[in-house]
C-alpha cells in the first residue's frame, strides 16, 4: 500500500510533472520566473493550496456529483458531473480566499512573503487541472492527497529550477530579438526535453 | 468606425495575447500536435472569449468589484461547461483527445484577462470585438505552430499526406520531436523572435 503511494508520488513529481509534462501553468510558469526567491514564494503557495484543494475536491466529486452518489437523499440514477468544473473552480476561488485570511490572521510572515502570489493562485491552470485529472484518473481519497501535493512539488521544482537557470541568463548574449520571453521559452523546451527523459520509467 | 477595427485587429499582431502579454500559453503547447484539434481548440476559445466579454460588459456596472474575479470565473465556467458538452455531444473523438483542455479554457488567462482588462470598461459592442479578435490572436499562433508541428512531424495536414513518409514509400524522414511537446517551446519562441524583429517596439527592455 505504501509502495503504491510513493509510486504515485514521484510519478506526480518527474513523470508527469505538471509543468513540464503538461504543460499546465504555463502563464504564471513564464512571468513569475525572473527570481529564484519570488519563484520559491510561489512554488510553496503552489503546493500548499494543491494539497488542500484536490482531497477538496475529491470528496466533493465522490460523494456528490459522481453518478449515483446522492443515493443516500434517494436520489440514486442523478449524474451530476457535468457541473463539476464551475463547483471545482468555486472551491478553488473559495480555498484560496480562505487561505488568504487565515495566513494574514495567524502567520502574517507568511502572508507577506507570499504577497500577490495568493490571488494569482485562482487562474493557476496547474491548479484547475491537478482537480481535472483526479477525476478523469478517479483517484480514491488518500490517492488524491499524495497526487495533490506531488503534483504541486513537482510544479515548484520545474519553476524554481527555471527561475535559476534566468537568472544565469543575464551573463549570456543573447539576440535582441530573442531577449526575455523568447529565450525563455526556449530554456522551457529544452527544459522540457531533460523532463522528458524521465517517461521511460515504469513504476 | 476605424477605432472598431482597430479593437479588432489589433490582437492578431500588434498586441498578440500569447507573444507580447504571455497569456493563455497552457492550452498553445498542449493542443498543437494536430492540426485537427487545434481548429477545435481555437473555437471553442474564440466562442468563450467573445462569449464572455459580452456576458461580462453587459452587467459591469452591477458587479461589486470586490466580488468581480468570481463573477466572471462563474460566467466563464457556465459557457466553457456549454463548450464542454457541446462536443462531448456532438465530437466527441476530439473531447476525448481534448481531455482536459477544454476545461482549462476558464483559467485560460486570456478569458479572465480581457473580461478584466477590457469588458469592465466597455460597451458590449467593442466588448464582444475584443474578444473576437483576441480569440483570432490566440488561434493564429495556435494554427501556425501546429502547422510545423503536423507537417514536419508526420508529414501530414489534417490527416492528408503532403510530404510522403518513407514508412509509406515516399522520401521524407519524419522528425519525431516535433510530435513531441517540447518543440512546441521552440517553434513559438522562433516565433517570437520573428515577430519581434518584424515590429522591434515589442522587443524587452532590459531590466
Amino acid at each position: 500500500m505504501l509502495e503504491h503511494y510513493l509510486s504515485l508520488l514521484i510519478k506526480a513529481i518527474f513523470i508527469e510533472n505538471m509543468a513540464l509534462a503538461f504543460f499546465l501553468g504555463m502563464c504564471t510558469f513564464l512571468a513569475v520566473s525572473k527570481k529564484v526567491d519570488t519563484a520559491l514564494g510561489l512554488g510553496v503557495a503552489v503546493i500548499v493550496v494543491q494539497t488542500i484543494t484536490v482531497p477538496i475536491n475529491n470528496l466533493i466529486y465522490q460523494h456528490l456529483l459522481k453518478e449515483g452518489a446522492l443515493a443516500w437523499v434517494g436520489l440514486g440514477n442523478v449524474d451530476l458531473t457535468f457541473i463539476g468544473l464551475i463547483c471545482y473552480i468555486g472551491v478553488i476561488a473559495a480555498m484560496v480566499q480562505i487561505l488568504e485570511m487565515f495566513l494574514d490572521r495567524h502567520v502574517p510572515k507568511l502572508y507577506n512573503a507570499l504577497g500577490i502570489f495568493l490571488p494569482l493562485i485562482t487562474v493557476n491552470c496547474a491548479i484547475l487541472g491537478g482537480s481535472l485529472f483526479m477525476v478523469e484518473r478517479d483517484y480514491a481519497f488518500g490517492e488524491s492527497i499524495v497526487f495533490g501535493f506531488g503534483s504541486g512539488t513537482g510544479w515548484a521544482l520545474a519553476l524554481m529550477a527555471l527561475a535559476g537557470i534566468r537568472e544565469k541568463m543575464k551573463y549570456a548574449n543573447v539576440p535582441i530579438g530573442l531577449r526575455g520571453l523568447g529565450v525563455t521559452f526556449m530554456i522551457a523546451g529544452l527544459m522540457a526535453m531533460a523532463f522528458m527523459a524521465f517517461s521511460g520509467i515504469q513504476l | 468606425m476605424s477605432n472598431a477595427k482597430d479593437v479588432l485587429l489589433d490582437p492578431i499582431f500588434n498586441k498578440n495575447p500569447i507573444g507580447l502579454q504571455i497569456l493563455g500559453i497552457c492550452s498553445a503547447l498542449a493542443v498543437t500536435s494536430k492540426l485537427e484539434t487545434v481548429v477545435v481548440m481555437a473555437l471553442a476559445v474564440t466562442f468563450v472569449v467573445a462569449g464572455s466579454n459580452f456576458s461580462v460588459s453587459l452587467i459591469r456596472r452591477q458587479i461589486p468589484s470586490s466580488i468581480r474575479i468570481i463573477v466572471q470565473i462563474t460566467i466563464i465556467a457556465t459557457l466553457v461547461i456549454i463548450v464542454d458538452q457541446f462536443l462531448k455531444a456532438y465530437a466527441f473523438s476530439i473531447s476525448k483527445q481534448l481531455s482536459v483542455f477544454v476545461g482549462l479554457i476558464i483559467t485560460n488567462c486570456i478569458v479572465l484577462g480581457r473580461a478584466e482588462a477590457f469588458a469592465m470598461k466597455n460597451p458590449p459592442g467593442m466588448s464582444i470585438l475584443d474578444g473576437i479578435g483576441n480569440g483570432l490572436g490566440y488561434s493564429v499562433v495556435l494554427f501556425i505552430v501546429a502547422f510545423f508541428r503536423e507537417l514536419l512531424g508526420s508529414g501530414k495536414l489534417l490527416g492528408f499526406s503532403i510530404l510522403p513518409t518513407l514508412n509509406e514509400g515516399g522520401w521524407y524522414l519524419p522528425n519525431g520531436l516535433m510530435l513531441l511537446p517540447p518543440s512546441a517551446f521552440f517553434i513559438i519562441g522562433l516565433m517570437i523572435w520573428a515577430l519581434r524583429t518584424w515590429k522591434t517596439d515589442q522587443v524587452e527592455k532590459e531590466s
